[in-house]
């Protein structure tokens, strides 16, 4: 077994929740008592795993791609000395050193480019953006650049980058530190975006976003670091990008969500249920790529669908899973797809968020608007 | 230790304890006593306002803030050098508690803002401040363009922008200042150099001998002021200002000064400021020396400073019970999007309205 446990700074509940859904928790990793990797890549037998929120899944995921491979290297704003405003890289400093976790001037533009000339001398840059709304100072490196190295150079210079980024609202944060910009990049040819709404795919996704030859931004809720938690494989532990889970059956309504409204919509099946409601849950865990044959599957098979986002409705990432759904089964469908989403505002101010983020109950009716429709 | 503050300082940093700032800038004041005590008040008041609205924030009643701590001599001290019923103030998030001189009511809108109203988005029209930006530097250029616009409309008037160390990593930073220094704009940079971005000191922000040195590059002057000295802070806005007025050009003015308060509610700073610095800033805390200085002058006194205390948290008391009293409307998101909403968001709005509706019911 190669596991790498990881002391876990959260292993004791956080004392003090603030509303950046940071903690004054005062635990700190012991990341000396880190047992690096054996150095074999052969995926071990999975015979036991763990019950872990999203925070410590990502934080042991970047323990063990960092002492697997020592061309990995982090930096971003406050990720080391500090650990992270979210303490998703606690104690990894104090393990592989100040040159392989950096913190660097604040510029995310420079975060973003230099990863593209770190990973052009053969590192693999694990950049973090402190939230995905400070990505709009990147965006043209982001987007400009980092995306589109491999097509520029017709396949020459490639880049192995994961931009790792928390998103989404519900923690009451300031302005712009909460906005669901997932639709903006998958706009954007060249970059792969996981969104996993679960601890172990967290693990797995990240573990293959850093391995992918190509860019991929990860996207982790901010509202889902602790309040996620489920059973995490404790070894190696990979997901395949471009393939959707089941999160959960049902016969009459599938939802199709990613990130964090995963958690809303299976909250939401759960409570349809005691209404005697068999409500499935498609998690799409990538975006990009986008699961097509999966999408297909559970829309036809339910014949009646609802996708969730947070983001605002118009152009939100809702619109290419309904077209995608329709295309391929247009003839099974027994209600039009339904959308729940942000509403076309910019992401509003702290008394009025739980008004604009989608909730439970807002899925709970879309879902029996769908069944009122008769086929 | 490591210094923060580079080697060859214009203003020399305070030795501990506090002494009597440099008098070369203070004797050159004209006696005006009323203004300094303005200043005093301005700075109190920011002291109370943000503590207030850090403790609302602790109790769950306010949202994140930014505490002022150490910054106020830095933000009231810029304010008293500029005229406020014609220059502009485009702050960061720090700063806004300390702009009493620009308007009284600016904390009834901070107040809301830190509620997490809508309505604190608006600064009261007579307020020549632009409201809270969370997004570092992005203000810079803002600034340079109103400025810019001010000269092409002959105005006489300039604007300055508060920013921070680790602001000026940013792109937006060198690419306004830049364009600040071919326009010739009448702006004046205010960087407040409080040593720490979050968790990130001074040192692995930049590699020069002083922030200040920057100036070079884009043409105009850069100076280091102590940003704990209230007088020294005026006298150098005023002189960019007639500067920038002269249609000479911008400058930079790093304003030297230590965060005494953790980044915002959401930091702990415990983990990365080592005691012994804070310790040696808290000695120089810029609202006890400069409550020093004007004691020195004889000007003021314990019962003044406690009734300025006493002033400030009634003030707030005001603005908080306004701001809690605002009514909240959870469609009003959907207000000034545009000047008319699109059709979707009307459709939206009303959605909205009877999802609010039936649960009302349920």
């Amino acid at each position: 077994m190669n596991a790498i446990q990881i002391p876990s700074a959260d292993a004791t509940p956080a004392t003090t929740k603030v509303s950046s859904g940071q903690t004054t928790n005062g635990a700190t990793a012991k990341a000396g008592d880190a047992k690096p990797a054996s150095g074999t890549t052969a995926p071990p037998a999975q015979t036991d795993s763990s019950e872990r929120n999203m925070l410590e899944a990502i934080r042991e995921t970047l323990f063990a791609e960092m002492a697997r491979d020592e061309r990995v290297i982090l930096f971003g704003q406050d990720i080391a000395a500090n650990g992270g405003v979210f303490r998703a890289t606690e104690g990894l400093m104090d393990r592989f050193g100040e040159d392989r976790v950096v913190d660097m001037p604040l510029a995310e533009a420079a975060i973003a480019g230099s990863a593209v000339g770190l990973a052009a001398a053969g590192l693999v840059p694990v950049p973090e953006m402190q939230f995905l709304g400070f990505s709009y100072q990147a965006m043209h490196q982001i987007v400009g650049q980092i995306a589109r190295y491999r097509y520029r150079s017709n396949g020459n210079i490639t880049m192995p980058i994961t931009i790792r980024a928390p998103f989404g609202g519900g923690v009451r944060t300031p302005e712009l530190h909460s906005d669901s910009l997932e639709s903006q990049f998958a706009n954007c040819p060249g970059l792969k975006i996981a969104a996993p709404g679960s601890a172990a795919d967290a693990k797995g996704l990240l573990t293959a976003a850093i391995r992918d030859p190509d860019p991929v931004l990860f996207l982790e809720p901010l509202r889902g670091y602790r309040m996620v938690r489920d059973e995490v494989p404790n070894g190696e532990h990979l997901v395949e990008l471009g393939r959707a889970r089941t999160s959960r059956t049902g016969d009459d309504v599938v939802i199709i969500a990613w990130s964090y409204m995963v958690e809303l919509a299976n909250r939401a099946a759960d409570q349809l249920a005691d209404e005697g409601l068999s409500v499935g849950v498609l998690d799409l865990r990538t975006i990009v790529p986008l699961d097509v044959d999966a999408i297909a599957e559970a829309v036809s098979a339910a014949g009646r669908a609802v996708v969730v986002q947070e983001a605002p409705e118009t152009c939100g990432f809702a619109s290419e899973v309904i077209t995608t759904a329709t295309e391929s089964c247009f003839y099974d469908l027994e209600a039009p797809i339904a959308r729940v989403s942000g509403y076309d505002v910019p992401y509003p101010v702290g008394l009025l968020e739980d008004h604009y983020v989608p909730d439970v109950e807002r899925i709970m009716a879309a879902v029996r608007r769908t069944l009122e429709v008769s086929a | 230790m490591k210094s923060t503050i580079p080697s060859e300082p214009s203003v020399a940093p305070v030795e501990s304890p506090p002494t009597p700032y440099a008098p070369e800038i203070h004797e050159a004041l004209p006696d005006q006593h009323q203004d300094l005590t303005d200043i005093m008040r301005h700075m109190i008041a920011a002291r109370v306002y943000s503590t207030r609205l850090f403790n609302l924030q602790r109790q769950g009643r306010a949202g994140t803030m930014a505490p002022v701590d150490g910054s106020e001599a830095v933000a009231a001290g810029a304010a008293a050098g500029l005229d406020p019923s014609r220059d502009w103030i485009f702050p960061q998030y720090r700063e806004l508690v300390a702009l009493g001189a620009f308007g009284d009511s600016l904390i009834d809108s901070v107040a809301l803002y830190n509620l997490g109203h809508p309505a604190g988005g608006a600064i009261p029209e007579d307020v020549h401040v632009f409201p809270t930006q969370i997004s570092l530097a992005t203000q810079i250029p803002h600034a340079v363009g109103m400025a810019w616009g001010m000269k092409l409309k002959g105005e006489q008037a300039c604007t300055l922008v508060f920013f921070g160390d680790g602001s000026s990593s940013e792109g937006d930073f060198y690419e306004a200042a830049n364009l600040a220094g071919v326009r010739k704009a009448p702006v004046i940079f205010v960087l407040v150099n409080n040593g720490w971005a979050i968790s990130t000191p001074t040192y692995k922000q930049t590699a020069a001998e002083s922030f200040a040195h920057k100036a070079m590059a884009f043409g105009m002057p850069g100076v280091q002021v102590d940003g704990g000295d209230p007088l020294a802070m005026r006298s150098a806005v005023s002189k960019a200002r007639q500067r920038a007025l002269s249609g000479v050009g911008p400058t930079l003015i790093e304003a030297v000064t230590f965060r005494l308060a953790p980044h915002t509610t959401a930091d702990d700073p415990t983990r990365y400021v080592p005691p012994e610095d804070l310790e040696e800033a808290l000695v120089n805390d810029p609202i006890r020396r400069f409550a020093t200085h004007l004691e020195s002058l004889g000007v003021w006194n314990d019962e003044l400073h406690t009734l300025a205390e006493q002033a400030a948290d009634k003030r707030f008391d005001l603005a908080w019970e306004r701001a809690e009293a605002t009514p909240v409307v959870p469609e009003s998101f959907f207000d000034h999007v545009y000047e008319t909403p699109t059709a979707r968001m009307v459709r939206q709005r009303r959605e909205m309205q009877a999802d609010l509706a039936a649960r009302e019911e349920y």
